[in-house]
């Protein structure tokens, strides 16, 4: 297992629930992220097994790994929807997220995209972001109109995702794109340090996909975006570095080359067949496709 | 042929205060023209269009389908009814706590006697039981049908316990027997039309605290609620905090309907607050439009009109016309009157009608 970023910043690799790396590095130099010795067991059966991982602020990370290997569940429990069984999760180099509640979680700057587009279909396109906006308002607050800035600011957001002309629609009649991009503005309204998507380039043409690419890219030069994807052609257009996981655990960590080049992965994603049964992708294939087809593509 | 959109006029503002301003003026002119009876008949429905109002906030609007209304209505009527049977009994003791065998008023009754204490508790009661039992429901999650399970249970065991503790509430027969309301006569002709007006301009007052809250960021949050709960968590929201804030205040809205409901009717007991006055309210808004509040306020009119036309035409198959009306209502009109008004229902009525011209103009 390898951890770049622990190097990079010297820290040495964390061992599982010390967390003196962090606290020695202060606020600003420790990572936005810190998962410290994490296991989700569901029914007994191990989700995540002591998962060390980290996240450097501002930075933009593809989470991959076959069917199982624990992607969602790590979103779930930074989310506070699923709780761990031993390990932590340290967010902003000081907040344990363990035991917060999910509503919680998204006041201290974390948002998250489902898989599944999430918007309020009876509100237009609009609405949806005026009830993300408010999200900080108390009741008697919610009584009142949003003020001339809040309004400028779901203006601004709905130009960044490109929906500026649907403002007055009913979010319902979208399309599966426009509601991925709808709920991707839900959460910039909100003004989030650390961005979680799961899967949101899943369901779109390559014309989505591409617009999509090109508002994360933007997206990632103001704050710190994990997101977990199983196109790879998306992927490798996009990633700057990339965390396999595989049963749990962190496979392989690196730029998407070395990622695909390590034996480890190979066998993960194909099993025990040779490496070179895999076919070679391209980045003009049409879609992500199957998994197998083309995530180990040797260099 | 082109299937022509529904006029305009069916939704912007003309829509939005043009019909409540018109229902408005009809009410207030009804004593007019109605006979004692009938004005007694539409009082007591307009309470009831109260009662919509308050389930439609909860159910139209937040997708909390409460069938435990009933006891909210009853909680606000029971505190009405204690305030007029002890100025009924003057000084003496209540006359069914006296055929029970108590020999002297229960502690909890006497500060009902006081007007400033049982009018604010019409309000109160039915709101602080709401506001316990629904913050736990909903910080529990429990949602949809669970939750609606859950009331229907809340309105079983509070009419049960208002039937067995015959001595403190009355019994199975309730409470009855009122003789004035502040000095007034409650069966005079004065104090019911007073009792009419009072009744309207509480709808009146209800219907704009309901727009106003619905037309805010509030309503919108509310409709974002029933669209997609999780969402609204996973936006910085507490769900538990917003559903049990808009339930106990519905709830105080229906207390204050059955406050309005006693007077005017002359008797509050188990059998309105149970299992089937508690669905029938959802049946109102169900017919009347959810999620539009002038839906509500027809709905409960037009159901239990029908509901007193039918039993006095057909005394003895009347509740065969009154099924018919549901399924009817259901099968055709989905969302209701104010539905079909809206949108859909609209434009079949629109093309028939454009149909038929088109077919005299080529004779």
């Amino acid at each position: 297992m390898i951890n770049l970023l622990s190097r990079k910043l010297g820290l040495g690799r964390p061992a599982p629930a010390s967390g003196s790396g962090v606290a020695d590095s202060g606020p600003i130099l420790s990572p936005i992220l810190s998962v410290e010795g994490l296991t989700v067991k569901f029914d007994g059966f191990t989700v995540l097994d002591s998962l060390d991982f980290s996240m450097e602020r501002g930075e933009m990370r593809f989470l991959i790994g076959p069917n199982g290997a624990g992607k969602t569940t790590l979103i779930d429990v930074i989310t506070g929807k699923a709780r761990p069984v031993r390990g932590r999760v340290i967010f902003d180099g000081w907040v344990d997220l363990a035991r917060r509640q999910e509503h919680d979680l998204v006041r201290l700057g974390i948002g998250r995209k489902f898989q599944t587009p999430a918007v309020f279909g009876s509100l237009t396109v609009f609405q949806n972001l005026e009830v993300a906006l408010g999200f900080r308002n108390s009741l008697g607050a919610q009584m009142r109109d949003l003020n001339a800035a809040g309004k400028e600011r779901v203006w601004h957001t709905l130009e960044q995702v490109g929906l500026t002309s649907q403002a007055q629609r009913k979010s319902g009649v979208l399309s599966h794109g426009e509601k991925q991009w709808l709920e991707i503005g839900m959460l910039l309204v909100q003004d989030p340090k650390l961005l979680l998507l799961d899967e949101p380039v899943a369901g779109m043409t390559r014309r989505e996909r591409d617009r999509t690419g090109e508002l994360l890219q933007r997206i990632a030069q103001e704050r710190s975006v994990l997101v977990v994807e199983h196109d790879m052609v998306f992927v490798r257009q996009l990633a700057r570095k990339v965390t396999v996981l595989h049963l749990g655990k962190v496979l392989s960590e690196g730029t998407m080359e070395s990622v695909q080049q390590d034996p480890q992965v190979i066998e993960a994603y194909l099993g025990h067949s040779k490496p070179r049964a895999a076919p070679r992708a391209t980045p003009t294939e049409e879609s992500g496709g199957g998994l197998r087809s083309t995530v180990v593509a040797p260099a | 042929m082109r299937v022509l959109p529904p006029p305009a006029f069916l939704h912007g503002w003309v829509a939005r205060w043009c019909l409540p301003a018109l229902v408005l003026l009809l009410l207030l002119a009804a004593p007019a023209v109605l006979s004692g009876f009938r004005m007694g008949l539409l009082g007591k429905f307009l309470t009831f269009a109260i009662l919509a109002l308050s389930l439609n906030l909860v159910w139209g609007y937040g997708g909390m389908l409460s069938l435990g209304h009933g006891v909210f209505f009853g909680l606000g009527g029971y505190a009405m009814a204690m305030f007029l049977k002890l100025e009924a009994a003057r000084d003496k003791l209540p006359d069914f706590m006296f055929w029970s065998g108590l020999t002297e008023l229960p502690i909890f009754w006497e500060p009902f006697r006081h007007a400033w204490f049982a009018l604010p508790m019409t309000f109160i009661l039915p709101a602080a039981l709401a506001g316990g039992l629904g913050y736990l429901v909903f910080r529990s999650r429990i949602t949809g049908v669970y939750f609606a399970l859950i009331t229907q249970a809340l309105a079983l065991i509070v009419s049960i316990l208002f039937v067995g503790q015959q001595p403190y509430t009355g019994g199975t027969n309730g409470i009855t027997n009122f003789r004035t309301i502040f000095g007034f006569s409650v069966t005079g002709a004065g104090t019911q039309l007073a009792m009419y007006y009072i009744t309207v301009a509480f709808l009146a007052l209800t219907y704009l605290l309901c727009h106003w809250i619905i037309a805010s960021r509030l309503g919108r949050l509310l409709v974002a609620m029933r669209d997609d709960e999780n969402r609204v968590r996973f936006s910085g929201y507490n769900p538990a905090v917003l559903k049990t804030a808009v339930f106990t205040l519905s709830a105080g809205l229906a207390g204050v309907s059955g406050a309005l409901f006693v007077p005017q009717v002359g008797i509050i007991s188990p059998s309105l607050m149970g299992i089937v006055p508690s669905i029938e309210i959802a049946i109102w808004v169900a017919v009347g439009g959810r999620g539009v509040l002038m839906g509500a306020v027809l709905g409960a009119i037009v159901v239990n009109g029908a509901k007193s036309l039918f039993s006095e035409s057909f005394p003895d198959i009347w509740q065969y016309f009154l099924g018919a009306l549901f399924v009817g209502a259901v099968l055709m009109f989905p969302s209701g009157i104010m539905g079909f008004f809206r949108s859909e229902g609209w434009r079949p009525g629109w093309r028939a009608l454009t149909q038929a011209r088109a077919a005299v103009l080529k004779k």
